[in-house]
């Protein structure tokens, strides 16, 4: 059924190879550090920096806002998602059907219709994001309260606590280090999402990169993906710190 | 006055509890005696409602505790503490926080309840808080974190919790199965001090007939569900346990208590 034709696969690694080569910037030894304007040098190869630094900090913008505002939904949707501590057997299936559904439909298909609705731009693409990110966020918090162990639950209810205060004390406190672990690995992940969902218009990187793609600037586009893999980097470093300076802290 | 009349708790085919009938005065300190598996736990779960009985009623001062529901059922968790194996602290709040969820049910309207979400307590509160570790020595610990605490200490703060919800009934499932001899004592000190000092009616789940026999005025034996014995310390006779049990005390204490079992 799937169209896996080796001759196919012979013939087309070579171009793609012939592609990667051209992305390959002309860089010369003689003018690497020279100014933006001499051929060869690492200046010349992202002389656009500006311009490209303003739209990263707008996709990593995108991305936070993304992940928060999903994040937030994804807690208060995972409570009712988790077997364990759903107040009813019909809201974990409506929450559990409902956040996979949520997750189900790509953020590139979300941000094709908000962009229809909400225009051109960034709002439509953090909406695009937080949707998705609520799907695939709810679904991985209501497995870290479904593990958690239930005895502090059992303490909090047997001292007359309500639903909601059993979930802040005796949950929140055990599932938030592996909440907070998510979310920053969503963080990296929607940075990814984010850069690549302005190809349908709803903001950041992703627009000048499917410019650049679609005109066959090679260098351009190799200056681009590095930038964002640095900026995934970047945040990559940040969220290992952020990791370890809450895995001391006491109060969750 | 505590009453379980008739009350029955089915896990599928086998009964947990069966057809249990008990009239409890107030302030009586009364142990609950059986092998792993007789009951005793279900037993107690189901008179705060943590279990819910298959069939039966449990009455307290007249008001149907089987027919609570909602903030009623809540308010009469409130009344009735409870107390268990495993502590059931929150490990990763500190002690002070942990001693304050008592306090949870006792702030009524929704600006309390959301003060509450967000760990804000009044200085009352803390303030009795305070007073509740202190009267379990336990003040220094206050503001350490509950895991970094030892069983026993753990189980203080427990009971102290459990005095913050000012009850009437304290619940006690195995308060000393996973505690060392000298930590369970201090423990058992502290439930006959609340039973003596407070007028508490103490309900103590215990694997040890010995426990049972220095700090408990009434003794209730379960076997297979059912209440098998009922009366003062002294008519439990080491013969009569065998009667019972169709063993020895010795073999029959030899048996470990499951944690946390149902």
């Amino acid at each position: 059924m799937s169209e896996f034709h080796p001759a196919a696969l012979a013939a087309g690694l070579p171009r793609a190879g012939d592609y990667f080569a051209r992305l390959l910037p002309d860089l010369r030894w003689a003018t690497l550090l020279a100014g933006w304007e001499t051929e060869g040098s690492i200046a010349f190869w992202f002389y656009r920096l500006d311009k490209w630094a303003l739209l990263l900090v707008e996709t990593a913008n995108m991305a936070a806002l993304a992940t928060l505002g999903g994040g937030v939904v994804a807690l208060l949707l995972s409570f009712l998602a988790a077997r364990n501590a759903a107040p009813g057997p019909w809201s974990y299936r409506l929450a559990r059907r409902g956040l996979e559904a949520m997750r189900t439909v790509p953020e590139i298909v979300y941000a094709l219709i908000l962009v229809w609705a909400f225009g051109v731009g960034p709002l439509a693409g953090i909406i695009a994001i937080a949707l998705h990110t609520t799907g695939a966020l709810g679904k991985l918090f209501a497995e870290a309260i479904e593990n958690a162990d239930m005895g502090p639950w059992d303490g909090v209810r047997a001292a007359g606590g309500s639903w909601a205060q059993a979930c802040r004390f005796a949950m929140l406190p055990q599932v938030a280090p592996n909440m907070v672990s998510y979310l920053l690995l969503r963080f990296e992940i929607n940075v990814r999402g984010a850069s690549v969902i302005g190809f349908v218009g709803a903001g950041g990187i992703g627009q000048e990169l499917y410019l650049v793609i679609s005109q066959n600037y090679y260098e351009e586009i190799s200056a681009i993906i590095v930038l964002i893999v640095v900026v995934v980097a970047m945040i990559d470093l940040l969220s290992e710190a952020v990791r370890r300076r809450l895995a001391g802290d006491a109060r969750a | 006055m505590l009453e379980l009349k008739n009350l029955t708790r089915r896990f599928g085919e086998r009964a947990a509890v069966d057809g249990v009938t008990l009239a409890i005065p107030q302030g009586q300190m009364v142990g609950i005696i059986g092998r792993s598996g007789a009951g005793k736990s279900t037993l107690l779960r189901m008179v705060n409602r943590l279990t819910e009985p298959t069939s039966g009623q449990i009455l307290h001062d007249g008001t149907d505790v089987t027919a609570l529901r909602g903030r009623a059922l809540r308010g009469w968790r409130t009344r009735c503490a409870m107390i268990f194996q495993q502590f059931n602290l929150i490990q990763r709040l500190d002690v002070l926080t942990n001693v304050l969820v008592g306090r949870l049910n006792h702030r009524p309207g929704p600006l309390a309840t959301l003060n509450s979400l967000l760990l804000r307590f009044s200085a009352e509160e803390r303030a009795m808080a305070l007073d509740a570790l202190d009267r379990f020595d336990l003040a220094e610990q206050a503001l350490q974190r509950a895991d970094t605490l030892s069983g026993g200490q753990q189980q203080r703060v427990a009971i102290a919790r459990a005095m913050l919800q000012e009850p009437r009934l304290l619940l006690a499932d195995e308060p000393i199965a996973s505690l060392d001899p000298r930590n369970a004592r201090v423990v058992m000190e502290a439930l006959r001090d609340v039973n003596r000092r407070d007028g508490l009616t103490v309900l103590v789940n215990l694997h040890h007939l010995d426990t049972a026999r220095r700090y408990c005025g009434r003794i209730i034996a379960m076997q297979a569900g059912r209440v098998v014995f009922d009366g003062p310390p002294d008519a439990l006779t080491p013969e009569r346990v065998e009667a019972i049990y169709g063993v020895p005390e010795e073999a029959l204490e030899a048996e470990t208590p499951q944690p946390s079992a149902a």
